[in-house]
């Protein structure tokens, strides 16, 4: 039974009740059809049987000081974290001289400091602060390094998360304006330019990054004329980056596709240059649409940088190797990869995160819309 | 439209015989497919030309000639003195002089409506930002959307979309205006606000080249009418003449087609 009303006149009605809220969204989510009720059941089920045991593994029967894997198995049934505090050192800087540690925990400290005003675009005096993130590269090369005034420190000695964060974070830096300057290239209407991108794209993707490390570890010494000696980590740095930016390249190609056609003949009709036309125009949108496939490659490079255990540089899981072969605490492999992987887990996650939250920021309420 | 006419009796003494665009025996080709051919056209500073004809016969192409976005393969375009060829400073200073009015808006999606405005002064024409501002918001005014400066492309209707490109080419304060068909892809309710916008602008002396099937809009604002097929210009005649007395065939044909239903 509805009611009448002239045409024009009809107010806006509430919606029927059930149709907003919780119980909708229940109904909705969890409970829609026979299918749904029993699969959301056995869900329910399936994490009551696991989550209980994780849980007292992880933190309830767990022992988190202990002297050795003995002590840790007399004191609980679970994880024995112990060994990881013995460790936490190693874990994080490697083989850096224990009194210069505090030159890693700056350089970490700073490379925070050099991020908030890349990444939130709300920052106070963004201007002057992108000054200091732009200095910061050099800052961390001197503190990690040493030098000018501080102990000189061979990269040899660099291990664990720092080693990873190293390597995951120059690699990221450099190779997202490398990889979009390939993916321009390849666009170029210069046949030279475009010929060269797509040789070094294809090849580059074309072979997995184990074989660049050992390259990068045993051939280049070939090449180079004798007697020149090549830091192993800035080699690793140089494969992972390029390999990267390959990969960055045909992401960013895909958003440079997407562009309509009418968007650079609009910046050309307006009279901007080919550059200020990418820059402006084109480049802002294309990497907008391009940013879930270019974290993705970020997320994968960080993950990557475990390889170069295989040309003996020592990352986490080479210092979790190399101490697990410790008499006093044989057998914990569990925890140390439990550990390493919630470690790579928040980092990649948190990559994820940004990246949604910047995809949401920078929608403009076209296309989809 | 009595009224429009009347109001475009003054600015039809704006015409003068500086030349602007002088277009002399221009081919083109795509690939094998020879899409413009032997083109003469010669537009004096002022004048209002409107091109017509069936579609693909050339039109849009040849307007896109006269800022480069397509080259042209024979003969000559002269733009305000200035001659196109390969030379990208001569295509930079025309470029610079004409705005271009697209069919399907090509605004830029991830800025303001403000900031599309400002770009080109800004960047091209190195105008400080607030100056460039005022300027945008004064044509924004002009084209009667300023309360719209703070909002997306994406927000507007596609009449104020195509009313937001012409302000955004009117910013860079053109010698000369290229409509592509401006309102083909605008809802019928819509096409009137933007033929507004463009016959204010024809009435204040305005220097404007329209490729347009709104014949209403040629017989009100026109100096000239010039009607292609198969990438020639057939005929070429004031309005009145164009309209009442067509003199080839296939003009009579396309007319007929048009005006008919």
């Amino acid at each position: 039974m509805s009611e009448q009303y002239l045409p024009g006149e009809h107010p806006d009605l509430r919606p029927p009740v059930g149709q907003t809220g919780l119980l909708l969204w229940l109904r909705k989510n969890l409970f829609s059809s026979p299918f749904n009720i029993v699969l959301t059941i056995l869900t329910v089920y399936c994490l009551y049987l696991m989550l209980p045991p994780l849980f007292n593994w992880a933190f309830f029967d767990a022992v988190f000081i202990a002297e050795s894997r003995d002590a840790c198995r007399a004191a609980g049934d679970g994880a024995c974290w112990g060994f990881i505090e013995k460790r936490i050192g190693q874990f994080t800087f490697g083989f850096y001289p224990v009194e210069e540690r505090w030159r890693v925990v700056l350089a970490f400290v700073l490379l925070v400091v050099a991020l908030v005003p890349l990444l939130w675009d709300k920052c106070p005096n963004r201007r002057q602060a992108i000054w200091f993130s732009l200095l910061y590269p050099f800052i961390a090369y001197w503190l990690l390094l040493g030098g000018m005034g501080l102990e000189p420190v061979e990269t040899s000695r660099f291990g664990g998360f720092m080693l990873t964060m190293v390597i995951g974070v120059t690699g990221i830096v450099c190779s997202l304006p490398l990889g979009i300057l390939l993916a321009l290239g390849r666009q170029s209407e210069l046949h030279i330019i475009r010929w060269l991108c797509t040789s070094f794209i294809e090849f580059i993707r074309g072979v997995p990054l184990i074989t660049l490390l050992f390259v990068a570890s045993t051939m280049l010494n070939y090449f180079l004329p004798p007697g020149t000696t090549f830091d192993i980590l800035l080699r690793v740095l140089i494969m992972v980056t390029l390999f990267s930016a390959a990969y960055i390249a045909e992401v960013v190609r895909g958003g440079l596709q997407a562009i309509p056609k009418g968007q650079t003949e609009a910046a050309d009709a307006l009279g901007l240059k080919y550059w200020s036309s990418m820059r402006l125009v084109v480049l802002p949108q294309a990497l907008k649409i391009s940013i879930p496939g270019i974290v993705n490659t970020f997320i994968g490079l960080f993950k990557d940088t475990t390889l170069v255990i295989v040309i003996g540089m020592l990352d986490p899981l080479g210092i979790g190797r190399a101490s697990l072969s410790d008499i006093k605490w044989t057998g914990l492999s569990t925890e140390v990869y439990v550990f390493i992987a919630m470690f790579f887990f928040i980092c990649c996650f948190s990559m994820s995160r940004y990246s949604i939250y910047l995809e949401k920021k920078l929608h403009t309420g076209h296309r989809e819309d | 439209m009595s009224e429009q006419q009347s109001e475009l009796s003054a600015a039809k003494l704006a015409v003068s015989d500086h030349e602007m665009i002088r277009i002399a025996e221009m081919h083109k080709w795509y690939g094998q497919f020879h899409v413009l051919k032997n083109i003469n056209l010669t537009v004096n500073k002022g004048e209002r030309i409107v091109v017509c004809g069936p579609s693909g016969s050339g039109k849009s192409t040849l307007i896109r000639c006269i800022n480069r976005l397509e080259e042209h393969q024979r003969g000559q375009i002269i733009v305000d003195g200035t001659e196109l060829t390969g030379d990208l400073k001569h295509i930079e200073q025309i470029r610079r002089e004409v705005g271009m009015v697209f069919q399907h808006f090509n605004l830029f999606p991830h800025l303001t409506v403000l900031e599309n405005c400002t770009l080109a002064p800004i960047w091209v024409r190195k105008m400080p930002k607030a100056e460039a501002e005022d300027v945008a918001r004064s044509y924004l005014e002009r084209v009667k959307i300023p309360e719209q400066a703070e909002k997306y492309p994406g927000q507007l209707s596609g009449g104020q979309q195509q009313r937001v490109a012409i302000a955004r080419s009117l910013c860079m304060n053109p010698a000369i205006m290229l409509f592509d068909e401006p309102t083909s892809a605008l809802d019928p309710e819509m096409i009137k606000e933007v033929l507004d916008v463009m016959i204010e602008l024809a009435r204040d002396g305005m220097t404007m080249i329209c490729v347009t099937h709104e014949m209403g809009f040629a017989k009100t604002v026109a100096n000239r009418v010039i009607f292609m097929d198969g990438g020639e210009i057939i005929e070429e005649n004031e309005p009145q003449e164009f309209f009442n007395n067509p003199q080839s065939e296939r003009t009579r044909e396309f007319l007929s087609q048009i005006l008919l239903h």
